[in-house]
């Protein structure tokens, strides 16, 4: 009510053009009779320019009133020395109107979308805004999407997985990741663009339905959830998660160091001041330990694939050795053809290999700890692009990123679907 | 053992595809490239051939010989070029990215240093255009950091002129009545002002001297973001500017932040005066620029 009234005040200081400057809105409970009367009076009193929210009605109901500047000292003495009780309960309406405008201002620039259809794709979004299109996503598609809350970061924000499933029993499944290192914000915008593919092909596209049919898919879009609330508020560049490093005034741990995987090994940095921390021992950060008892309690992920920005690689284990992996003639060319895949539709360049020829050696690293645990089909993307904005990429590259990724995405999903092991 | 290295030698000529060769386009020599040789071929036992037991120390043994085109060291030293091209023939309407590295060689300079050969595809990214280059990059071994140097000859790189845009902005940037000035250059999503695109190029070219600098085989340097460029008054017919920079380094995933002041004319490029790099503070941290 008092919204509305306090619109409709808005809109005649618009018509008017006058100014609520000064003014107080009062609240005044008339104890008796007399009381009451006493103030019925005042609305006679015409220079004192009252303006009545909510008008005399009985005793102990309270009357609301406006008072312009020049009045309130009046008004006021009048009020006291007659011992009616008031309170102030808009101490400056301008200053109030000013806020409000301001407020609906910002929400016309970005009016929630009220379903995934009308989620805007190509744009970068707020944790909040991803983590409202999740719930969407699953109240528009209850019988494929369910959401899993796997854990808490840090800071106390739930690690929501979506969960794409025709039904079965802990079915083979595939897991992809994105936004694990927070200032890579293509790949959680890529995140979420997947979740929807996912829920509109799956019925169309006969690739992605008979794996579907067979198979289920676990979706994690923020992965940090802590840094990529960071990169929104203070610093567009942070990579780690938020935790706090005792002994140190330097913050957080690199997630894809922090793996049980040739954890402290050359190729992560024991610095907590580093960009590669790798943390006080390995799954020490909640983010990655909830992944962890997730994946060994499903205990039927068949393929793996966490996806960074930049670069435009595709690599598998490992980071940490150059012992290559048992399966590695496989993995490579399976990558190759995920690769080919990708360049069709744009002619996007990708480099693919081991990780730790393709771009450093790593220790520590996700997917060197699920390929151990006999996922063989474990996998990292760097997206787009290979420097010429790096992290900060432009958001209308947002959905070629997405449908190129898909593709390559595809390659490894179908095979993972043909070849059970 | 001699059979391992039959077998990845193998595994390499696979991956790496189409057969290296030899043969060098014809270019306009833009340096003259000497080139020693006499090295012994495959004799190295301790190039990337031989596989390592998990406890090899991060300064592992460096890649010798022919390089995997699609493998780190050779995508690094090509970054390299890719600087060293941006610093000599950069401008705010030529600037350089790295298309594809088609081969490369590695081979010691005895305790000084090691020397990259490369064939590589250079993209000129504001006509949009690839062309070939054939490059060397010698990476000293010194005791403390030195710069690479660079040699490097491109089929046409300088044939689409700039001159006359150059020109125009030059004056039109003298003329000012107010001093140029911009903050994070893209912005967090990646976005800038048309006006503000060639004060950003203006910042790519000057970091690049920098990232040039401070290369090693053990980073690969991309710009990050211009965090603030403003233009100073006019000096002896220099436009000058003062900036502030963000590096990243993909080797060590950090952000390195550098204060610039330089100078640009058409006719001698830009050209940096003074560079500092500001301590790694991590309680730095302003809020981003939102839209």
């Amino acid at each position: 009510m008092r919204g509305l009234l306090a619109f409709a005040a808005l809109l005649v200081a618009v018509i008017a053009k006058e100014s609520f400057e000064g003014h107080q809105v009062l609240r005044i409970i008339p104890k008796d009779d007399v009381q009451l009367s006493l103030i019925k009076e005042m609305e006679d009193m015409i220079h004192f320019e009252l303006d009545f929210w909510r008008d005399v009605t009985g005793v102990a109901t309270p009357v609301d009133v406006r008072v312009p500047f020049h009045s309130l000292q009046s008004v006021k003495i009048y009020l006291e020395t007659q011992d009616i009780e008031y309170s102030i309960m808009i101490v400056d309406l301008q200053v109030m109107l000013d806020e409000e405008q301001e407020q609906m201002v910002s929400v016309a620039r970005a009016p929630e979308p009220r379903n995934t259809d009308s989620f805007d794709y190509t744009n970068y979004h707020t944790i909040s805004e991803i983590y409202s299109f999740q719930d969407m996503l699953v109240a528009e598609n209850p019988n494929l999407v369910s959401k899993i809350v796997i854990g808490q970061s840090y800071e106390g924000r739930p690690l929501n997985v979506l969960k794409f499933s025709t039904g079965g029993t802990n079915r083979p499944a595939i897991w992809i990741d994105t936004g694990i290192h927070s200032r890579e914000w293509v790949t959680q915008a890529s995140g979420t663009w997947f979740a929807k593919k996912i829920v509109t092909d799956y019925g169309t596209d006969p690739a992605l339905t008979a794996i579907l049919n067979n198979m289920d898919i676990f979706l994690e879009i923020v992965t940090n959830p802590d840094g990529f609330y960071y990169t929104h508020n203070n610093n567009r560049m942070w990579r780690k998660t938020r935790k706090p490093n005792s002994g140190s005034s330097c913050v957080g741990v690199d997630p894809n160091r922090n793996w049980n995987a040739g954890f402290g090994l050359p190729g992560a940095s024991s610095n907590p001041c580093s960009e590669t921390y790798h943390g006080p021992k390995a799954e020490s950060e909640s983010e990655i330990k909830s992944i962890v008892d997730f994946v060994k309690s499903h205990g039927n992920m068949k393929a793996f694939i966490s996806i960074h920005s930049y670069s435009q690689m595709l690599m598998y284990p490992y980071g940490y050795t150059r012992t290559p992996a048992k399966d590695q003639a496989e993995l490579h060319s399976l990558a190759k053809k995920a690769i080919t895949d990708l360049a069709s539709l744009y002619g996007t360049r990708y480099t693919y290999g081991s990780l730790i020829d393709t771009i450093y050696q790593a220790s520590g690293i996700t997917i060197d700890w699920t390929y151990n645990q006999g996922i063989k089909y474990s996998y990292t993307f760097e997206l787009r692009d290979t420097g010429r904005y790096g992290f900060i990429l432009p958001a209308n590259q947002i959905i070629p990123t997405s449908q190129e990724t898909w593709l390559a995405l595809m390659a490894i999903m179908d095979h993972t679907y043909k070849n059970p092991y | 053992m001699g059979l391992r290295i039959i077998v990845v030698l193998a595994v390499l000529m696979g991956v790496t595809g189409s057969p290296t060769t030899t043969v060098r386009p014809e270019t306009t020599s833009v340096d003259t490239a000497a080139h020693p040789n006499s090295i012994p071929e495959m004799a190295e036992e301790t190039g990337q051939n031989e596989v390592f037991s998990e406890e090899e120390a991060a300064e592992d043994v460096m890649a010798t010989g022919e390089l995997n085109p699609n493998h780190y060291p050779a995508q690094r030293a090509a970054k390299v070029v890719q600087h060293y091209l941006t610093t000599r023939y950069g401008s705010p309407y030529r600037l350089f990215g790295l298309h594809r590295v088609h081969s490369g060689n590695a081979e010691d300079v005895g305790d000084s240093g090691r020397k990259y050969q490369l064939e590589i595809s250079v993209h000129e990214i504001i006509s949009n255009t690839t062309q070939k280059c054939s490059a060397e990059v010698f990476f000293p071994h010194g005791q403390k950091q030195e710069s690479p140097q660079v040699q490097a000859s491109c089929e046409e790189l300088l044939n689409i002129s700039t001159k006359a845009q150059e020109e125009a902005l030059y004056q039109q940037y003298k003329m000012n009545q107010t001093l140029l000035s911009a903050q994070n250059l893209p912005d967090s999503h990646g976005h800038i002002e048309p006006d503000m695109k060639l004060l950003w190029h203006l910042g790519i070219v000057a970091s690049s001297f920098i990232m040039l600098k401070e290369s090693s085989e053990n980073t690969l340097y991309n710009m990050a973001q211009v965090a603030n460029i403003t233009q100073l008054e006019t000096e002896k017919e220099q436009l000058k500017f003062n900036c502030h920079t963000l590096l990243h380094d993909m080797v060590s995933q950090e952000i390195l932040h550098w204060k610039l002041l330089f100078a640009w004319s058409p006719a001698e490029g830009v050209k940096v005066l003074q560079m500092e790099q500001l301590p790694h503070c991590q309680h730095c941290e302003k809020p981003p620029n939102t839209n």
